[in-house]
């Protein structure tokens, strides 16, 4: 078992640093003339080189990287073109915004897709089709539509929350509950969709397994046979598509936090894109793809738990 | 083999094949879901391609006394907040998402596609480092990627869905590859190498047409993402702003959202309804392979237009017997059936009619679709699902198991009946350990505590002859050989002391060696517990070592039965006399081959 | 007529194993075999014991790696897939499964007319052949237009053996081809078998578990274990009077058809295994 975590965690390291290599040299090779952007069309020819040797690109690309990654592996991602602030601290006083909008909307979704799954494949019927149904449109309606429809709904129309903004949770819980609660559901609704039906699918799956039917001629209830064994063996496949829809979600996040005017890691990255700021953007990748790293070491912890045969792959 | 799946529906023949050779586009076509999406997506295309002609405006005029007009004759569908024809817009940017969509669906199919098909067929090296770049490219958060390129490429749309379509890519490289190196481990393509197909020729005929129906199905999917995701980028002001957009029309009107509302309702319904589109256009595509090209259903004569019953052959006196004080196991006129989607049931077992002798071994031989397994699992009430028992009656001890609710069935289960499957390696749960599915049946059924139950698992364990019992305790399924998982499936039957043990093909999946030695455990375990065991199986050899009476089945009925010595030595039926003559052992052997054998086969074809 | 059309000589197949410095699986430690011209060689032996490799190395499905495999004369064990591919008319299989070796996609016309196009035959000519075929194995001319599944097992097994036989090749490796019928429709396909060898006078590498079928259609016998052949010669000596301990011990595991017989062979059986000669003396 801890050769199989360490395998992992070295797999993950090496996703970030080669993540890293990639993208510093895409955006460093790709950016152009940052510092004539930066200093806009009136600014001499003096002026922009002196702006270039500050920012250091007058050196090759590789020199850049290996200053780069030094302080990187220190924790020091550099500072922004723009404003000058560390990119650690851009990021950081965000990370936690988002990260409880999209880890939120996991549990919600985990909790909700299995029930729903669950439901679809013990009971049939009209109670799995809308189930499918619904799983098909979820996944087919854009998330950020999802969410203007929700402002136009509960915000505009009816008036229940705050259109936008957000509330911080150590100023009042309650409010930042409320803020939350939007954003949160139309970032769930997709990622709902998605789990409930590979729940369904694979609960379905496996309960047409041989075990299941020897399971049942010893006399084991037929609670215990579903929501013990059956529930265990569906529930690997179903944390896979989990931790796919974390991923998303984190996109998704940005479109939502776009929406509803919440100050997370989306509207950092649409600012930054939008003025071609790479050492914001390029970090913003790098915390990104840990946290990615990170949420799958746990779910192939969990999945080695889950099923005793992945240990060994 | 024996018919331990429920029949899949059956049409008739004419039909099937006539289904399954029609193209899938046809198909589709015919699928109501299928044909509204087709139908939408196609006005979408034509809105898109003839836009210059349907548009009433230039969708960039600026019309500043005009703004936010209701529709109207000049502007059917109003303005927008800068007086601009919503129309018109609608028109033309359906072309910018049609074309990204397009952009990321070539892209990614092309590279993803390929990629698949070279690394599925050719395998290895090549696989290896595809499959480390696609996991790469799966772990990413594609938007965040996306905002990085976006960040250094600008405002272009076209760069950004091209590079959409790399990210994506891997979705395509993945049902691709699985779906070659699936075929690939067919005997079907061994068979082409064989006949001397090239490579080029193999992955052409036998491995393309596996992968075409996938890929288009995945791609109706893609084309959704990518149409989304691009309109997510316009409504961030991420795109290309000199020209109309969805996302950018979304943006303009949710700025008005207060003031004027239904300005979103045309750019939300076409993203939403084209995404949606593309979405069940697939899932329709998916349903109409799954109808025809789903497993072989397997064909059998239905037995319900078989001859008129003929009463079985008793080979001695057992019928007047069964009312005897040792009947164990009454089965008495039993019909079994499947309900199929149209609302009709097959019955694959029109009556069976059997007893079983307590410390008996009755054997139930009978060939593939017999009806001799869905007896079996009658008898357990554990048909599978759409099977039900459609008449008739089995007693057990005085009790009609036919009529029984599911919750006294439970406790039927595991206590008074046991059952042992054929195939020893799929009746394990794969994710608890054998002591874990050996001690927790004697928990429950017998009230035993932890400690006790392990004991006694490992007593077992110890009496079916595994070498070390502690070991295998605490081993997982995969762990262990199919001979040893074969033997903890009987410990694990025989548990509970049960009256009757219903034995499946218990030895089918295993090798003859192994087979003598189960059949050997099998019967020392009946002698000590005097357990009446009803064995299915289709090989007489096994009946002759085992049985003490046998029953042979045909099409769902019983057409003789007796006890093993007699039926063996003069079968009375003319198709157990059938059977019997097709047995092989004891029959003469081939013998040396011929010195002056016949000609070796001239080479050439016929002319 | 020299020699024989096939001689196995010290074959060793290995196939590589996943992950570093694995030591390859080795699946055959030096077979020898040889198949004269007519000749059935039934090849027995249990899961494991490397008879369905020999088979799929003599069809060029198993990598060669020591020894050799001599067809009419001509190593054929490392040739190119160019090379392989011109032997397609010599040396054809029948496998085991026949769901998954016909293409459920493909009608029974397209599916035996595929290695005669192959090989250049002309559409015309291969139609016709292929209604021959159909008439050779017993199927009705209207077969070849309905798709595999419309077939039940024997049918789709009788499918196989005419795609075998539609280059009319000199051996066909017969890998567990009855295996998975019915005991009356295993039969009449080994029935079938004989005739066509009779008829025209290929020969067969027959690969079978069974003890039965292989001495029914078997000249000569050898029995596999552990990747070797611990014996090999008449087929009826081997089959009714094995030698080797490990042939008594599978012999004796079959059980017969018949209550009292099989009592017998029981008691033989126990015996046997209590003098504690249940090991055999085979290979690791």
């Amino acid at each position: 078992m801890l050769r199989y975590v360490l395998r992992r965690l070295g797999r993950g390291i090496v996703l970030v640093a080669v993540v890293a290599v990639t993208t510093f040299f895409l955006l460093y090779a790709g950016s152009g003339d940052i510092a004539r952007t930066i200093l806009g069309d009136a600014a001499t020819e003096e002026t922009v080189l002196r702006k270039q040797q500050e920012l250091g690109l007058d050196r090759p690309v590789s020199v850049q990287f290996g200053e780069w990654a030094l302080h990187a592996v220190q924790g020091d991602l550099g500072r922004s073109w723009f404003s000058g602030q560390p990119v650690v601290d851009a990021i950081g006083s965000r990370v936690a915004v988002t990260l409880a909008l999209v880890v939120g909307a996991t549990l919600v979704s985990a909790l909700v897709a299995v029930v729903l799954g669950v439901l679809a494949a013990r009971t049939g019927g009209w109670v799995d089709r809308v189930v499918q149904a619904g799983s098909v449109i979820g996944i087919a309606i854009p998330g950020f539509l999802l969410a203007i429809g929700l402002v136009f709904t509960f915000a505009v129309t009816l008036g229940w929350f705050r259109p936008t903004g957000y509330v911080e949770f150590a100023r009042s819980p309650g409010g930042w509950l409320a803020s939350i609660v939007l954003p949160v559901t139309a970032l769930a609704v997709s990622a709902i969709a998605g789990v409930a039906q590979q729940v369904r699918g694979s609960m379905l799956d496996v309960q047409r397994q041989d075990w299941v039917r020897t399971l049942r001629s010893r006399g084991l209830p037929e609670r215990r046979v579903v929501y013990l064994h059956v529930l265990r063996s569906a529930a690997g496949p179903a944390l896979s598509v989990l931790a796919v829809q974390f991923i998303a979600l984190i996109g998704g996040a940005v479109f939502v936090e776009q929406i509803f005017a919440i100050p997370g890691l989306g509207q950092v990255a649409v600012q930054a894109t939008g003025r071609g700021d790479i050492p914001l953007v390029l970090g913003l990748v790098i915390v990104v793809t840990v946290i990615v790293v990170v949420v799958n070491l746990v779910v192939d912890l969990l999945q080695g738990w889950l099923n005793p045969k992945v240990r060994r792959s | 083999m024996t018919l331990s799946s429920p029949p899949a529906e059956v049409p008739a023949n004419g039909s099937l094949a006539a289904s399954a050779r029609r193209p899938l586009f046809r198909r589709v076509l015919h699928n109501p879901l299928g044909a509204v999406t087709l139908v939408f997506l196609a006005l979408v295309v034509v809105a898109a391609v003839f836009a210059p002609l349907l548009a009433p405006h230039d969708p960039n005029a600026v019309d500043a006394r005009n703004v936010l007009a209701p529709p109207g004759e000049a502007h059917p569908l109003g303005t927008d907040p800068s007086g601009q024809d919503v129309l018109s817009r609608l028109l033309f940017a359906a072309r910018s998402s049609l074309l990204g969509a397009l952009t990321t669906v070539v892209v990614a199919s092309v590279l993803g596609v390929g990629a698949g098909l070279v690394a599925g067929y050719h395998g290895r090296r090549f696989e290896a480092s595809a499959s480390a770049v696609s996991d790469l490219l799966m772990a990413l958060p594609t938007v965040v990627m996306l905002l990085a390129a976006r960040s250094v490429i600008g405002p272009s749309s076209q760069a950004t869905m091209a590079i959409l379509g790399i990210m994506i890519a891997p979705a395509f490289y993945r049902v691709v590859s699985n779906a070659v190196v699936a075929v690939r481990h067919e005997l079907y393509v061994d068979a082409a190498r064989v006949s001397g197909l090239s490579d080029a020729r193999i992955i052409g005929r036998h491995v393309l047409t596996v992968v075409r129906a996938p890929a288009i199905i995945l791609a109706a999917g893609v084309g959704g993402i990518a149409i989304a995701l691009q309109a997510g980028f316009d409504f961030l002001g991420l795109g290309d702003l000199s020209r109309p957009s969805w996302g950018g029309m979304l943006n303009t009107a949710f700025s008005v959202i207060f003031r004027s509302p239904q300005q979103l309702i045309w750019p939300g319904l076409a993203i939403g309804l084209t995404c949606v589109a593309l979405i069940l256009l697939g899932n329709a595509l998916r349903d109409e392979l799954e109808r025809t090209g789903g497993p072989p259903a397997r064909r059998r004569r239905s037995p319900a237009r078989s001859r008129p019953v003929d009463e079985p052959v008793h080979s001695d006196d057992d019928r007047r017997e069964s009312t005897a004080d040792d009947s164990l196991l009454d089965v008495d006129r039993l019909s079994v059936g499947y309900d199929q989607p149209d609302g009709s049931v097959t019955v694959v077992v029109p009556e069976v009619s059997l007893t079983a002798r307590r410390g008996e071994v009755h054997g139930l031989i009978g060939e593939s679709g017999s009806g001799k397994t869905q007896t079996a699992f009658s008898v357990l009430r554990l048909l599978p699902p759409g099977g039900r028992i459609l008449g008739g009656a089995i007693r057990l001890g005085g009790q009609d198991l036919a009529r029984l609710s599911e919750r006294e069935m439970t406790e039927i289960r595991g206590r008074r009946i046991a059952y042992i499957p054929q195939e020893p390696m799929s009746n394990l749960d794969p994710t608890f350990t054998i002591g874990h599915q050996l001690a927790e049946p004697l928990r429950i059924t017998l009230g035993l505590g932890r400690a006790a139950a392990k004991e006694h698992a490992l007593t077992l364990l110890a009496r079916v002859g595994i070498p070390d019992p502690e070991r295998t305790y605490s081993c997982y399924p995969h762990q262990i050989s199919g001979g040893m998982a074969q033997r903890v499936l009987i410990a694990g039957a025989v548990s509970t002391d049960p009256d009757l043990l219903i034995a499946d093909e218990p030895t089918t999946a295993l090798d003859v060696t192994v087979q003598a030695e189960v059949l050997d455990l099998l019967r020392d375990l009946q002698s000590e517990s005097r357990m009446g065991i009803l064995l299915v199986t289709h090989n007489f050899g096994v009946v002759a070592d085992l049985c003490d009476r046998v029953s042979v089945m045909r099409e769902g009925r019983i057409v003789e039965s007796g006890s093993t010595r007699e039926v063996f030595a003069a079968p009375q039926h003319d198709y157990t006399r059938m059977l019997f003559g097709s047995i092989l052992a004891g029959t003469e052997p081939r013998g040396p081959l011929a010195e002056t054998g016949p000609d070796p086969a001239t080479k050439g074809l016929p002319a | 007529m020299t020699g024989p059309l096939l001689d196995v000589r010290d074959l060793v197949v290995e196939y590589p194993v996943q992950g570093f410095g694995g030591t390859p699986f080795r699946a055959l430690h030096g077979v020898s075999l040889d198949v004269r011209r007519g000749e059935c060689v039934g090849l027995v032996g249990e899961s494991g014991s490397g008879k369905t490799t020999l088979g799929r190395a003599v069809l060029g499905l198993a990598p060669v790696t020591a020894g050799r495999i001599d067809y009419d004369g001509r190593n054929i064990g490392h040739l190119t897939r160019a090379k392989r591919r011109a032997l397609a008319a010599e040396i054809q299989v029948v496998f085991q499964d026949p769901f998954s070796s016909l293409n459920p996609a493909l009608t029974v016309e397209q599916i035996l007319i595929e290695p005669l196009t192959t090989q250049s035959v002309p559409r015309a000519t291969a139609i016709a052949r292929v209604r021959t075929l159909l008439e050779e194995v017993r199927l009705p001319a209207s077969a070849g237009e309905r798709l595999p599944r419309e077939f039940s097992g024997g049918q789709r097994q009788r499918v196989a053996i005419a795609r075998a036989l539609a280059l009319r090749p000199r051996l066909i490796v017969c890998d567990e081809p009855v295996s998975a019928l019915d005991l009356s429709t295993q039969a009449r396909v080994l029935e079938l078998l004989r005739e066509i060898q009779d008829s025209t006078g290929v020969a067969y590498l027959f690969v079978s578990h069974d003890l039965d079928v292989v001495r029914h259609l078997s000249h000569r016998v050898a029995v596999m274990y552990g990747g070797e052949i611990v014996e090999c010669g008449d087929g009826d000596q081997v089959t009714s009077r094995p030698r080797h301990p490990y042939t008594q011990r599978l012999l004796l595991a079959s059980p017969l058809p018949d209550p009292e017989q099989q009592a017998r062979r029981r008691a033989e059986r126990r015996r046997l295994r209590s003098d504690g000669e249940q090991v055999p003396a085979g290979p690791r």
